[in-house]
This record gives structure tokens, C-alpha cells and sequence, in this order.
């Protein structure tokens, strides 16, 4: 396969990077091309295709990152951007630096078994209609459908005057429904997606039909949901389901510009306990097919299997290469960029709570009153008081051990070190979660989350009951 | 430079017979500057464009875009879209919009005010507001982040059906979250100031508005659960009614997920609630000429007394439901038109903001709310957010609290306005909001 630029150009680039003075350049070049189908209200509404090409350039000069992008990729775009990077820093300095970097590119090599651009479209329309006739099938309640199909596939090549060439690959292919139920009590949603770092034979291992299926059973549960509870009670969160708790609850804490910058409530806490002995959470990049899999990083660090807490204790932080090279220590494979337009940061991949012993069975058992929330929605953290919010998109009051009524939509809330430390039950039933995207300082990336079944002691339910 | 216009017009005249081609163009150079530590953190350049083009063939839409204004690339992309419009079903709507004969009403756009300031000038105020931020009160040592930025940008829009407009906009924006620290842990706030011109900017004011907002959060802690009234401030009030505006799209109607699709000329809320569109009124930041389809912008009245007027359409949304497009298309270069408020404002009450407090026996001043995305259902009414604020006694504001939930419906709360602020403030966001005071909504605690 041909390089995205050739490594004399980028070679070259990160040399006019550097004319001026500079510590650190650095050359991203992204190719992004997706597709998309859409049908909403009984009609395949759309299909969509786009082209994203182009380099990122940054230079870093002291404490002073310089940063500019272009979508030209011949040498003289390059040297362009290379030398607007560079005035940005403010290169003070003088004298040529070459950098050397080697022949070709590491490359990170995964399979995709059925290249998604190599697919008929009229094939991806086809998955559109089934959800859409199977979600309406499910019950006359069912007033509206929409479904989307969306592919991707993301190359990069990086290369830094630490003389760093890596190239990878990534494709993503997803899918998802959403339904509106209508009855007495006015109208509710169902939502369900999937999605993974691999090719179509994505719908070799889901069925779209269980997919509608289950987002419209979803909304047409909740038309007979009751208003939450107001107040705390124990949350049990279900497998699979849970996973944005902990990227909420700790996930953003744990990343180093974040904890350097004084904003985060885990700062200087590595080696103490901060969660219940339960609790071991990882956060992987290197999980193969999973949402937030990928070969390097976005500054061209291997993806890395990082235990952030062991027991309980927190074992390390996360980390891009700003603030490795800053504290002298090898970096966790964390720089992510939305684009080649974009400066990288500290982000997750997939983050995870390994499985405990219990039955989940037993947890709901031994939890007079309580709430069980099936799935969760998205959430938010303010990471200097560690109080972050999640939302419940399906939920159920537990009453004497058991799982009874359906409730309405809303947010929990809770404090990230109360909670981690109140959590007193972990399953053995571990499952990853759905496709999700992080959203941080304006950038959008893809990650992955899982949990076993667990039971927090207290949370405090966003309701309207008392 | 590419004419963003012709190249526009260009794509458009490419429509063979029996087709429609639409072409939108987009071209932005933006400069942000973040501060920390006394040091430039980052200089970013930023330069983005790109080209979006619609086909509609025998009813039949296909979309693509691409991030380059290359004549091959845009070529290619316009392969894309014909070919993808041979796989989506016919729809009697589809198509790109016609001239419809409203003059477009410049709006206020002068770029050589943000061009003219030099690039270390961008980087002196990014510095200061960091300096300003962290030299106010010996519990704030710290930023998050501190910064400057600013945009100019343009987009075009030509249509085969004779649509053929630019329409451009310059912005300079400050925006800090600050840190504050004692015994009791850390908080952090932010705040935001925007402007066309940088001069305008007041490093002071939002270094203030960081510092007293994160200082009086300190010490905060949950309230036991409760029902009470509920201010929100204008910045916050503009985005309740961001919520609302997003239910009263012509697309919500049309597919049926608006609650309100079936109440024009109903009471929807308290009768003191005034809402319009008006992306004319040149006081809104976001104000502009015309909508992403071409068409001139205009006002809308959305509620008026509380009694709901009408909905925000696109060309499709129009064509629809048998109205006319209200110039309300939304949409970058990587998407086909939406519909969306763009300059939302309110009419203001008659009582300040300390007024509005001391009616207040219980009640809760909101500071900052989390997790609207995931807490709040515009298709059922459900509203559930997270939130940080005052407590309210006795019509005097008292201790902070925090770690606790905000709950209702968005029909409940509409209907129990029951005080509008005079302290109509126009955001950077671009629309413009007062105080509302909710009689009652469920606080969430310990």
C-alpha cells in the first residue's frame, strides 16, 4: 500500500518545522473517507459520502506548542504549514536541524474481513428497511423510526523529530435505530446502536432485526415508565450497559494534562486508595475490534494496555506526549486527535471494569430498594469537584430484591471518589458496552466502555417523585 | 484565493436535465491562542474549507462532501452525490430551494477588525486574561484554560434553481474556566465574553465573572431533597430556550417528535413568555444574511404571550407541510440543511434580577447545569440535569450547594414561568435572554 506522503517529504517538513529553533515537530497526516445511509419516517431519506484529507504540523518551542494544518499534501503545502507551525511557537532559536526518521513506516496490521467500501449500497439500504419493518412490527405503538448505517475508514501517518514514522489504519463500521412510542401518557424514546473497529461482516455478528427490536421495546416500556425517585438510593448498574459511569466518575480524572493543570480530584493521589477493593479498572486500546481500538495513538505511540486502578489503588494516570516528555516517563499510547485539523490531547480508548465473583442475580437480591439502571445515556463531569452526572435511558425500581416498574427518563448524579469508594457489589457477568464518543475542550473521539453488573451504595436520583 | 461563489456556481451549472445540484462552499481561518502558567500553552492556525453538494434527481436525494476546494476533488464529489442519490426513495418533497423574492438584510460584518490585530496582540490578551484570572483573589492560583480566538468565515450557496449568495461572519471570543482552592476542595467556573470587534472584548469582566463564580462555589454541598422555585440566570434562561426552539423545528413536525406539533395558537407556556427567531437583528452574534439553503433570513415568531405561532422551516419542511420556508436551513459544508433557531431572543419583564431573588421564600439560584444531553428528552418533555447554585431563603440568596438534580417536564416548566427578568443580556452564543424564575421544580439531594 502506497504511504500518504512519501518520508522524504515528511522528512523535509518536520526540517522547515524546526529552521527557526524548536524542541519538538511533529507531522500528522490523515485520509478519512465515510459513507452513510439514513432512512427516517418509512423512507431511506439519504445516503451521504466524504473526504477528509490532509496534515496537521506542530512545533514545540519551550512551553509553547505552535500548530497549523493543511489540506494540501504536496511538499510545498507541507512546508507551508511546517513554517505557520512554526511562527506560532515563535522559534526563537536558529540553525538546521535534519531529522532522521527510518525507511517506511511502523505499521499497525489488523484484519477487516468485508471492506465496507467494497459493499453495495443497495446492500447497506437493505439493513435501513429491515429495522425499519421490524421496529414497526414490534407494536402499534411504534409511531416513528429512524435507522442509520455509517462506515469509516481513517489512515494516518505520523512522524516527530524524535525520529518517530508509524502509519495505521482504522476502519469502523456502525449502525443504529431509534424509535418514538406514542400512547395515552404522550411519547417516549428507544435508542440502541452498535458499532466496532472492523468491516461489514459486522452484520455477520448482529442482527439489525434484535437491534430494532430492542430500541423499540425500550420506548414502548417507558410509555408505562413512573416518574424516578428524588433523592439517594443504591444503583445497581447492569452489565454491559454501565460503562460511561466510570469514564464519568473517574475516566477524566485519570488524565494527565488534567491532573497537571490542578483540575482533577485524583491529582497526587497515585499509590492511595481512591475505590472500593472491587474495583480494577483498565483502559485498553489494544482491544481488537472495539470502538476505541486502534494500532498507534494519534502522536504515533503504540495503543497500550494501561491498568489505571489495581484493587482500588490508583495505579497510574494516562498520558500524551506533551506531558510524558514533561515528567521524563514513556508515554501510555493516549494522544488522540479528532482530525488533522486538531490539536492532540489526553483521551480514553476503551475503558473497563474487570469482572468480580458475584451473581448478578444475587446483587438485585440483596438490594431491599434500590434502582437498576439497564442502560445508561451519555454524561458529563466537572472534574475539579469530581461530580459528574449520567443519564438513565432505561431503569427499573427495585423493590424487596426485585426488579419492578419501568421509570421515566433522567440524570443521576454523584461525587467521583464517593462513588468508586461506595461501590459494594461487582458481578462476574462482564460485557462490553455501545459505540460511544468522548467529548473534550470541543473534540470528538470514539471510545468504548464496559462493566460487569455492579451496585453502587448511594447515588442521588435526578426524579420527580419524592 | 478560490472565489468561493463562482466555484459555488460552477458545481450548480453542472445539473443536466431532469436534476437539481446545490452547492454549498465554506471557507473559515480562525487563530486560538490558549495561555497557562504564565507561558503560551498553544498558537493554533486554522484554516478549514470545504464543499457540500445536494443532487435531487426524480425525487431522489444523494448528498457528499468533501475538505478541499480542488476542482478534481470537488469533481469527484459530485460523482458521489449523483451516485448515492440513486439509492435513497423518491420523495414528492425533495429539492433545493428557489429564489422566493425576500431581499437579504446585510448583516453587520467587518473582518478587518479581527484581521487587524496582530497576531501577539492575540497572544497578549489570552496572557492576561490569564494573569487578570489568577491576580484577583488568593484562593484562584489557577486556570484550566484561558484563551482567545477568533474566525472569519464565508460560505456560498448556488442552486440549478438560481440561488446564488454569500454570506459572511468575523468573531472574536475570550473564554477562561477558573480554579479556586481552600480547605474545603477545589471548584471550577468559566465565563465567556465575545464580540465582532477584539477591541471590544473586556478581559476585566470575565476574569471577574471566572473568580466570583468559582470562589462563592466553595464549600457547596448537597441540599436534602426538596421542591422549589428555580432562577436561571440569562445565560442560563438561553439555554432552556435552546431546548424548546429545538422542538419547534418544522422537521420535529413533520416526523412526528415535536410535543407541540398540533398547538399553534395554544397557550404552550406562562403568558409572560415572548420568543422570536430574528437572525436579522444585528445586536445577535450569530445574525446573518441568509440560511444554508440560500434563502434570505427572517424573523419568526415563535410564542408569543405564551400562545405558539408557528415552526422553523427549511425548503423540505415547507414543502411538507404545506407552509413556506422560514429561511431557517442550518448546515456546514459536511451535511445536508437542518432546521434551527439562530438568533433566539426573548422580551424582557419588568423586575431585576434582585428583585425577582427577594420574592423568593425557597427557592434555588442556578449557577451551572450538567448533563443536558443526557437528561433532557425534547421529544417526551423530560427534564432531568444536574446543577450548582444558591440556595434561596427568605428572598435572600444563602449558602452554595451542589452535587445535586434539577427535575420536570419542559411542559411544566414553560407553564410555570412565573417572572421574567428586565436584565435582558445578548450572549456569545447569539441569542438573547433574561431571568426566569420556575415556580416549581424537584431538587434531587442528599
Amino acid at each position: 500500500m502506497s504511504e500518504l506522503v512519501e518520508t522524504d517529504v515528511v522528512s523535509d517538513a518536520l526540517g522547515v518545522a524546526l529552521a527557526t529553533g524548536g524542541d519538538f515537530a511533529e507531522v500528522f497526516v490523515e485520509d478519512k473517507a465515510s459513507s452513510s445511509a439514513y432512512l427516517d419516517d418509512g423512507r431511506v431519506e439519504e445516503l451521504s459520502s466524504g473526504r477528509e484529507r490532509g496534515a496537521g504540523i506542530r512545533v514545540v518551542v519551550g512551553e509553547t506548542t505552535g500548530f497549523a494544518h493543511t489540506a494540501d499534501l504536496s511538499a510545498e503545502g507541507l512546508r507551508s504549514a511546517a513554517r505557520a507551525a512554526a511562527a506560532a511557537a515563535r522559534g526563537g532559536g536558529g540553525g538546521v536541524r535534519v531529522v532522521t526518521l527510518p525507511a517506511a513506516p511502523h505499521r499497525s496490521v489488523r484484519d477487516i474481513g468485508i471492506d465496507p467500501t467494497g459493499v453495495d449500497k443497495a446492500d447497506k439500504v437493505a439493513l435501513l428497511r429491515h429495522a425499519d419493518e421490524v421496529a414497526r412490527a414490534r407494536s402499534g405503538s411504534i409511531s416513528q423510526v429512524s435507522a442509520g448505517y455509517a462506515d469509516s475508514r481513517r489512515r494516518i501517518l505520523v512522524a516527530n523529530s524524535d525520529g518517530t514514522l508509524a502509519a495505521d489504519e482504522v476502519v469502523r463500521t456502525m449502525f443504529n435505530v431509534s424509535c418514538v412510542a406514542t400512547g395515552d401518557t404522550g411519547m417516549q424514546t428507544g435508542r440502541e446502536s452498535i458499532g466496532h473497529t472492523i468491516g461489514f461482516e459486522l452484520f455477520d455478528r448482529y442482527d439489525v432485526a434484535d437491534l430494532a427490536a430492542r430500541a423499540a421495546e425500550r420506548a414502548v416500556t417507558k410509555l408505562g415508565a413512573r416518574p424516578a425517585p428524588s433523592g439517594q438510593l443504591p444503583v445497581v448498574i447492569g452489565s454491559g450497559g454501565g460503562g460511561v459511569l466510570f469514564h464519568e466518575a473517574c475516566g477524566h480524572g485519570l488524565e494527565a494534562d488534567l491532573v497537571a493543570k490542578g483540575a482533577s480530584v485524583f491529582a497526587g493521589r497515585q499509590g492511595e486508595l481512591v475505590a472500593s477493593p472491587l474495583v480494577t479498572l483498565v483502559d485498553d486500546g489494544t482491544m481488537a475490534g472495539e470502538w476505541g481500538n486502534y494500532g498507534i495513538d494519534d502522536e504515533g505511540n503504540l495503543a497500550q494496555r494501561n491498568v489505571l486502578i489495581q484493587d482500588g489503588i490508583l495505579t497510574d494516570y494516562m498520558w500524551d506526549v506533551l506531558r510524558s516528555r514533561a515528567e521524563g516517563r514513556p508515554g501510555s499510547g493516549n494522544g488522540r486527535r479528532q482530525s488533522y485539523q486538531h490539536l492532540p490531547m489526553v483521551r480514553m480508548t476503551n475503558t473497563y471494569l474487570l469482572a468480580g465473583t458475584s451473581d448478578p442475580d444475587d446483587i438485585i437480591a440483596d438490594t431491599p430498594n434500590g434502582v437498576y439502571v439497564k442502560h445508561l445515556g451519555g454524561g458529563q463531569v466537572n472534574t475539579a469537584t469530581g461530580d459528574f452526572v449520567f443519564g438513565m435511558s432505561e431503569a427499573y425500581l427495585i423493590e424487596n430484591g426485585e426488579i419492578t416498574e419501568p421509570l421515566r427518563e433522567g440524570n443521576l448524579i454523584g461525587n467521583g471518589p464517593e462513588v468508586l469508594a461506595g461501590i459494594d457489589a461487582v458481578g462476574n457477568d462482564f460485557a462490553m458496552g455501545p459505540p460511544g464518543t468522548c467529548g473534550k475542550d470541543g473534540q470528538g473521539v470514539p471510545v468504548g466502555d464496559g462493566v460487569p453488573t455492579l451496585r453502587v451504595g448511594a447515588l442521588t436520583i435526578g426524579g420527580t417523585a419524592a | 484565493m478560490t472565489d468561493l461563489l463562482g466555484l459555488a456556481q460552477r458545481v450548480a451549472a453542472e445539473a443536466g436535465p431532469g436534476e437539481q445540484v446545490e452547492a454549498y462552499v465554506s471557507r473559515s481561518r480562525s487563530v486560538t491562542v490558549r495561555a497557562h502558567g504564565g507561558e503560551v500553552e498553544s498558537l493554533s492556525v486554522a484554516e478549514p474549507a470545504g464543499v457540500g453538494i445536494r443532487v435531487v434527481v426524480d425525487g431522489r436525494q444523494g448528498f457528499a462532501h468533501c475538505g478541499s476546494l480542488d476542482d478534481a476533488v470537488v469533481r469527484q464529489t459530485l460523482a458521489d452525490a449523483r451516485d448515492n442519490a440513486r439509492f435513497a426513495e423518491p420523495d414528492e418533497f425533495a429539492g433545493v430551494a428557489h429564489p422566493d423574492g425576500v431581499p437579504l438584510v446585510a448583516a453587520p460584518f467587518d473582518p478587518s477588525v479581527v484581521d487587524a490585530l496582530d497576531t501577539s496582540a492575540k497572544v497578549a490578551l489570552a496572557l492576561e486574561l490569564e494573569r487578570a484570572t489568577t491576580s484577583r483573589d488568593p484562593r484562584v492560583r489557577s486556570v484550566r484554560t484561558a484563551m482567545y480566538g477568533d474566525g472569519v468565515g464565508e460560505a456560498a450557496v448556488a442552486t440549478s434553481t438560481g440561488i446564488a449568495v454569500l454570506d459572511r461572519s468575523a468573531e472574536a471570543y475570550l473564554s477562561v474556566a477558573a480554579l479556586a482552592t481552600d480547605d474545603s476542595g477545589t471548584t471550577a467556573a468559566g465565563s465567556v465574553d465575545a464580540a465582532r470587534d477584539p477591541a471590544a472584548l473586556d478581559v476585566a469582566m470575565v476574569a471577574d465573572d471566572a473568580v466570583s463564580r468559582a470562589v462563592r462555589m466553595l464549600g457547596a454541598g448537597p441540599v436534602p431533597s426538596t421542591r422549589l422555585a428555580v432562577v436561571f440566570e440569562p445565560r442560563l434562561a438561553a439555554t432552556l430556550l435552546g431546548l424548546l426552539a429545538g422542538t419547534l423545528t418544522g422537521e420535529r413536525v413533520a416526523k412526528g417528535r415535536s410535543l407541540y406539533a398540533d398547538r399553534v395558537g395554544e397557550s404552550i407556556a406562562s403568558s409572560l413568555l415572548t420568543l422570536v427567531d430574528d437572525p436579522t437583528d444585528p445586536r445577535s452574534l450569530s445574525a446573518s444574511s441568509c440560511d444554508g439553503e440560500g434563502l434570505a433570513t427572517r424573523r419568526t415568531d415563535l410564542v408569543v404571550d405564551g400562545v405558539l405561532q408557528g415552526f422553523m422551516h427549511n425548503t423540505w419542511t415547507a414543502r411538507r407541510l404545506g407552509a413556506v420556508s422560514t429561511g431557517s436551513a442550518v448546515r456546514g459544508y459536511r451535511s445536508t440543511p437542518g432546521v434551527g433557531a439562530v438568533a433566539l431572543a426573548m422580551v424582557p419583564g419588568s423586575s431585576t434580577h434582585d428583585e425577582l431573588v427577594a420574592g423568593i421564600d425557597h427557592g434555588l439560584l442556578v449557577q451551572s447545569l450538567t448533563g443536558l444531553h443526557s437528561g433532557v428528552n425534547t421529544v417526551s418533555g423530560d427534564v432531568s440535569v444536574g446543577a450548582e447554585g444558591f440556595m434561596i431563603r427568605n428572598g435572600v440568596v444563602a449558602e452554595p450547594v451542589r452535587e445535586i438534580t434539577l427535575a420536570s417536564t419542559l411542559q411544566r416548566m414553560l407553564a410555570g414561568i412565573v417572572a421574567v427578568g428586565s436584565d435582558l443580556e445578548w450572549r456569545p452564543g447569539g441569542s438573547a435572554a433574561s431571568t426566569i424564575v420556575v415556580g416549581e421544580m424537584s431538587l434531587g439531594g442528599s
